[in-house]
C-alpha cells in the first residue's frame, strides 16, 4: 500500500449541474446488469408476442369484423408484458439505491435532491424511450412479417398506425418514469413493484368487475395503453388517443413530483 | 473546519443527538468517541445533510452541506460499511462519483491503488469482504481529494495491517492540514490516532479536549473515558427504542427499570 500522495488543491471554480448529475447517474445505470437483462428481456418478449399473435391473426369474415379489424393494435399486445418490466426496472432504479445504502453516497456527491431525481428521470427517460420506440416498430415489422396470405396488411400509410406505433413506444418511457416515481415514494422494493402492479393490473381489473365495465378502469394506464393509445382504430366508450396520451403525461409527472417531494423532504 | 452549534435529532421519542456543539480543526486528528447508540453516526449524517435536524445547524468551512458547490471535492465521507451497489464494480461506483463532481477519470484509478483494490476493481462489489467495503468507503472518501474528511468507525472489519494502515492515512491526511474527524469506539485506537477527543454519550456532549489533557488527569485514556460515560450510565440503563410513554431525555431522570 503506497501512500497518499494527494495534495490539497483549490476546489475549482463553478459547481455541479445537471450535466454532471445525468453523467452519473447514466454510468449508475449502464454499470447494472439487471438494467441489460431487463430491456434485453423486455425487447424479446415484446417482438415474440407480437410475432406470435400476428402469426395466428385471421382475416376478418363479417363486415362488423371487417370494420373493427385492427391488426396494428393485436401486434403490440406485447406492451401488456413490456410495460411490467419497464416499470419494475424503474422501481429497482430508485429503491435499489436505498436497499444497499448507495442513497447516502449519491445525495453525499449531490446534495440536490431534486435534481438527483430529474437527472435519473431523464437519464432513465431517454434510454427506456429508445427502448421503447425500437421494440414497439421491431414488433410491428416482424410480427407484419408473418402475418398470414390473405390477411389486410397495417401499415404507416394507414390512418393512426404510425401514431399507435410511436405512442406505444412513449407508453413504456412513460410506466418505466412511473415506477421510478413509485421507487422514489416507496423506497422498498416490494412496495414499488406491489403498487405498480396495483395500478397497471389487480385495481382495474377489480373496478371492471365492480362496475361492469371499463367507465372507471379506462382511466387506468393498462386501459388506455391498449384501447386508446395503441389502437388505429378508436374503440367505442375508450379515450380518444390523445386525452389517453396526455392523461399519463400527467400520472407520470404527479407520481414523479410525490417521490422528488418526499425524497426532498425525507432523512436518507 | 467543521462547526457543530445546537445540533439536535430525535427519532420518534428517541432524542438521538441532544443540542450538541463542538468545532473539528484543521491540521489534526479528532477522534469522535462514544459508547455503541451515542449518536456518532447519526451526528455524522446531519453534517452531511443527509438526515435534518430538529434544532441547531453543522457547517464545513461556514457553509450547510447542501450548499457545498462540489462537495466531494470539499468533503469526503466513509459513513458505513454499504454505501454501494452490490452489483456495480468498485471501479464504476468510483467513476459514477468522479463524474458527479467532475472529478478526473485518472483519480478513480489513483485510489483505487491507495486502498489496494485496484486488483479487484472490475469485479462486483457484492463478494467484497468486509474489510474490502471498508477500503471501497475510503476510497470514496479520498476520491475528490477533499479539505475535510469524516470516517465512521473506518478500521471495522480490518484485519491488524489495514488498522495500521487506516491509522497512519488519517494521520498523513491531518498533517498535510486536513480537517479529520473520526468516529469510533475503540478508545485504544483513538489513543494512538487522534490527537484531539469529542466524547459524546447518550447524546450528549461529554467532553472536548485533546488526548493529552483528558489522560493528564491520571491513568489511562481508557479509564478517562470509562471516568466519563459512566458518568452518564445513569441515561443508559433504558432501551430508546419504542416505548412511546418515555420521559424527554433531556430533563429527566431516568427512575431505573420502566418495563412497558
Amino acid at each position: 500500500m503506497t501512500a497518499m500522495t494527494a495534495r490539497l488543491q483549490r476546489v475549482p471554480p463553478g459547481h455541479y449541474r445537471f450535466r454532471q448529475v445525468a453523467r452519473m447517474e447514466w454510468i449508475k445505470l449502464r454499470s447494472l446488469r439487471s438494467t441489460t437483462w431487463i430491456l434485453l428481456a423486455t425487447l424479446a418478449g415484446m417482438i415474440g408476442i407480437g410475432i406470435l399473435v400476428m402469426a395466428n391473426t385471421r382475416a376478418p369474415v363479417t363486415a362488423a369484423d371487417k370494420a373493427s379489424f385492427d391488426p396494428t393494435n393485436n401486434v403490440l399486445a406485447g406492451v401488456a408484458l413490456g410495460q411490467l418490466m419497464i416499470g419494475v426496472l424503474g422501481v429497482l432504479v430508485m429503491t435499489g439505491e436505498y436497499s444497499s445504502g448507495m442513497i447516502r453516497s449519491t445525495l453525499a456527491a449531490i446534495p440536490n435532491r431534486p435534481l438527483v431525481l430529474v437527472a435519473k428521470a431523464a437519464v432513465f427517460g431517454v434510454v427506456t424511450l429508445a427502448v421503447g420506440e425500437t421494440v414497439t416498430f421491431v414488433a410491428f415489422l416482424a410480427g407484419r412479417a408473418v402475418l398470414g396470405a390473405g390477411v389486410p396488411q397495417p401499415s404507416f400509410g394507414q390512418p393512426g398506425v404510425l401514431r399507435a406505433v410511436a405512442m406505444s413506444g412513449v407508453y413504456l418511457c412513460l410506466i418505466g418514469l412511473m415506477g421510478l416515481g413509485l421507487g422514489a415514494i416507496t423506497r422498498h422494493t416490494a412496495g414499488g413493484i406491489a403498487a405498480l402492479a396495483g395500478v397497471l393490473f389487480v385495481v382495474p381489473l377489480l373496478l371492471v368487475g365492480a362496475t361492469r365495465g371499463p367507465q372507471i378502469a379506462k382511466y387506468f394506464p393498462t386501459f388506455i395503453a391498449g384501447n386508446s393509445m395503441g389502437v388505429a382504430k378508436p374503440v367505442a366508450d375508450m379515450l380518444s388517443p390523445w386525452a389517453g396520451f396526455g392523461l399519463l403525461w400527467a400520472y407520470t409527472a404527479a407520481v414523479l413530483g410525490i417521490g422528488g417531494w418526499l425524497l426532498a423532504r425525507r432523512d436518507a | 473546519m467543521i462547526e457543530v452549534r445546537g445540533l439536535t435529532k430525535r427519532y420518534g421519542s428517541t432524542v438521538a443527538v441532544d443540542a450538541l456543539s463542538f468545532d473539528v480543526r484543521a491540521g489534526m486528528v479528532t477522534g469522535f468517541l462514544g459508547p455503541n447508540g451515542s449518536g456518532k453516526s447519526t451526528t455524522m449524517r446531519l453534517i452531511m445533510g443527509l438526515d435534518a435536524p430538529d434544532a441547531g445547524h453543522a457547517r464545513i468551512g461556514g457553509r450547510p452541506y447542501r450548499a457545498l458547490r462540489w462537495p466531494l471535492r470539499e468533503v469526503g465521507a466513509l459513513l458505513e460499511a454499504h454505501t454501494f451497489h452490490p452489483g456495480r464494480s468498485a471501479h464504476h461506483h468510483l467513476m459514477a462519483l468522479a463524474a458527479s463532481n467532475d472529478i478526473p477519470r485518472s483519480r478513480v484509478d489513483e485510489v483505487l491503488g491507495v486502498v489496494g483494490l485496484a486488483g479487484v476493481a472490475r469485479r462486483r462489489a457484492r463478494k467484497f469482504s468486509l474489510g474490502m467495503a471498508q477500503r471501497l468507503g475510503i476510497a470514496a472518501a479520498l476520491l475528490g481529494d477533499p479539505g475535510v474528511l469524516l470516517f465512521d468507525e473506518p478500521v471495522n472489519g480490518l484485519d491488524p495491517q489495514g488498522v495500521r494502515w487506516v491509522r497512519d492515512l488519517l494521520k498523513s491526511l491531518a498533517a498535510e492540514g486536513r480537517t479529520v474527524l473520526v468516529s469510533s469506539h475503540l478508545i485504544s485506537e483513538m489513543a494512538l490516532t487522534a490527537e484531539h477527543l469529542v466524547v459524546i454519550g447518550q447524546a450528549r456532549l461529554l467532553a472536548d479536549t485533546s488526548v493529552a489533557e483528558l489522560t493528564g488527569r491520571g491513568g489511562s485514556l481508557e479509564e478517562a473515558f470509562l471516568d466519563l460515560t459512566g458518568s452518564s450510565a445513569e441515561y443508559r440503563g433504558g432501551d430508546p427504542s419504542g416505548d412511546r410513554a418515555a420521559t424527554p431525555a433531556p430533563t429527566a431522570t431516568p427512575t431505573g427499570e420502566r418495563s412497558s
